[in-house]
């Protein structure tokens, strides 16, 4: 297929799209206005439906109520409007319906920098709303990555009836790469994928009180409230082998950076530039940060490797706790950090493993 | 002989209802089911429930349900309806669900002109949560976030949806009633039906405001309570057609 030049947001757009998603609500705010823009365009000619919420709080009710009626439905922001989706969020996990939506995140809490930023990790992968409940998290580092999580993400979100996170920054939303589009799905595989939800989406049934759909987002009954946290709890560890991550020359590594998203991408052509210049570096880059890899860092040769880099775009670090898990101990751990919307140099990363290896 | 009248089907036979002695959220669900039954609709539709003694009867209807976050039903109603135009949506709020908490959503849904109906249950006070100070609590009532009453320098005057709601020009059809007397439960149930036709006929947003009582956070008797709809609530919520179009 053709490439095609597109800016970020609007090719997780057009990727939703192709992946089926015939609803979208959101509320504007930068830098992820191009989403629910591409959007407002786009779904009126395939016969989907755009609605500006008039918040965010509603905008994801609004999908949580387009999903639960079968439709695959999505929602975006950025991270003050993230945590105010937190709610309806945790209710589309409680009662298990299928949403897929994307946090183009800020620098800092309150109404942070609208600059790139991985401000929100621990918000993505710990505690997306109340209740403990955990999401795929998905992690872009390029337009064309983000386009194709985009359409896993849809499907992911079927199969686990749960919601699933695409968590980019406003320089993955607002580059424009040349991207190679996936398939469209024909009006018959989009009517399959709703018609497969039929049995448990509120659309109507027939007398029946036994096949009624009763969408709950909670229980008022201990035992069962106790036996749905269970059933969660075993759905999230079933994720394991969705495990996605890329390991870059991390065999010889003297030092292996650990990074994700727009920061794993700077630290990749810094294993290239310093490789040449004789530097035993490596790279360890999750693409899911939920589910994270944390086997990959025992594929790292402690024999030789002296440290662990943290590169993350935050302060402080929040990424470096899964990266601790994943090391035990077995080696150091530095951080390279930069943050509020300050984008991470290749000359700051550069300085840092320098400082390590150089000793 | 001639059947005059049956028990809905839209209820369970084997389910008790959680509603306190007196509370007319029966008497409400029962009309809905009645409706929907008349109107042969049971297959087709659904109720989106706010959080509140609005969500008891989920377990006993045998219609499709699902739960908004508090005040979020008619968001919710709005995903539904456009995803899926067939169903026939309502929502079932309270008054701190629809006029408190959901007022940026249930005036936005209203505006948009969403072709929902939402339910709106009036008794002034919160009912589940144990009696404490709605929108619509009277000035003077007793709630208890408010333990000497209702005081308009603090607290402001009782929220009006009907006429707020009347301030936009998309809403169909804003209607209030009450249950306190046989006549104004058969105009309730006349109301729910016009609301679920205006859907059915693609009119757009409609809204049933009951006026119902809480004898239980009212602290009165049940017959006591109908006596306060009477004397007390419906000087300040005048029953009628506020708008219909």
């Amino acid at each position: 297929m053709a490439r095609v030049l597109m800016k970020g947001c609007e090719a997780i757009a057009e990727a939703a799209v192709r992946a089926g998603c015939r609803f979208f609500a959101g509320y504007p705010i930068t830098p992820q206005n191009e989403i629910p823009e591409y959007f407002a365009r786009r779904l009126p000619q395939v016969g989907g439906n755009f609605v500006q919420g008039e918040s965010e709080v509603a905008s994801v009710n609004m999908v949580y109520g387009a999903a639960s009626a079968g439709t695959r439905a999505m929602t975006s922001s950025s991270s003050p409007g993230i945590a105010l989706k937190s709610e309806g969020i945790s209710y589309c996990a409680a009662a298990r319906i299928p949403i897929v939506y994307a946090n183009i995140s800020r620098g800092g809490p309150g109404v942070g920098a609208i600059q790139p930023a991985q401000q929100d990790y621990f918000q993505a992968t710990k505690a997306s709303g109340n209740g403990g409940f955990r999401m795929m998290v998905l992690a872009p580092a390029t337009v064309q990555e983000a386009v194709d999580l985009t359409y896993k993400a849809f499907d992911y979100a079927d199969r686990d009836m749960n919601p699933v996170l695409i968590l980019a920054d406003g320089v993955i939303g607002t580059m424009m790469e040349p991207v190679e589009l996936p398939e469209m799905k024909s009006e018959e595989e989009i009517a399959a994928i709703k018609e497969n939800k039929k049995a448990w989406a509120c659309i109507g049934h027939e007398l029946d009180y036994a096949n009624r759909s009763w969408i709950q987002p909670g229980q008022w009954d201990t035992v069962k409230m106790q036996q749905w946290n269970e059933a969660a709890a075993k759905m999230y560890d079933s994720w394991e082998k969705d495990i996605m991550v890329e390991e870059y020359m991390i065999e010889d590594a003297e030092l292996v950076m650990t990074a994700y998203g727009i920061s794993a991408r700077i630290c990749k052509s810094v294993v290239d530039m310093l490789r040449k210049e004789g530097y035993k570096v490596g790279l360890i880059r999750p693409i899911t940060v939920s589910p994270f890899p944390y086997g990959s860092y025992d594929k790292i040769n402690y024999d030789v490797c002296k440290a662990v880099l943290d590169v993350e775009m935050s302060i402080p670090a929040q990424f470096i706790e899964d990266v601790a898990m994943g090391v035990k101990d077995r080696c150091k751990i530095e951080a390279c950090l930069c943050s509020g919307g300050n984008i991470m140099s290749r000359e700051a990363v550069i300085e840092a493993v320098k400082k390590i290896l150089d000793k | 002989m001639e059947l005059v009248y049956s028990r809905t089907k839209t209820i369970q036979e084997d389910k008790v209802s959680g509603f306190c002695p007196g509370c007319m959220h029966s008497t409400v669900v029962k009309l809905i089911g009645e409706v929907i039954d008349e109107m042969g609709i049971i297959d087709k539709t659904v109720m989106i429930t706010g959080i509140g003694c609005c969500g008891l009867h989920m377990d006993y209807i045998a219609y499709d349900t699902i739960t908004a976050p508090h005040g979020r039903a008619c968001a919710v109603a709005t995903g539904m309806k456009r995803s899926n135009p067939d169903t026939l949506y309502f929502t079932y709020q309270g008054d701190g669900d629809f006029a408190s908490i959901g007022l940026g959503e249930s005036i936005s849904a209203a505006n948009r002109g969403e072709n929902i109906t939402v339910i709106f249950i009036n008794n002034g006070i919160y009912g589940m949560t144990g009696g404490q100070m709605a929108p619509t609590t009277l000035v003077g009532m007793k709630a208890s976030t408010a333990p000497q009453g209702r005081n308009p320098e603090e607290h402001g005057y009782p929220m009006h949806m009907c006429e707020i709601l009347n301030q936009l020009t998309a809403p169909a059809y804003l209607v209030r009633t009450s249950c306190n007397t046989p006549a104004n439960v058969i105009k309730t149930k006349n109301a729910i039906k016009k609301a679920f036709q205006n859907q059915i006929d693609g009119k757009g947003f409609s809204m049933v405001e009951i006026v119902t009582s809480c004898p239980t956070n009212w602290g009165l008797e049940p017959l006591d309570a109908l006596d306060y709809i009477e004397q007390k609530m419906l000087p300040e919520f005048p029953l009628g057609v506020i708008r219909d179009k």
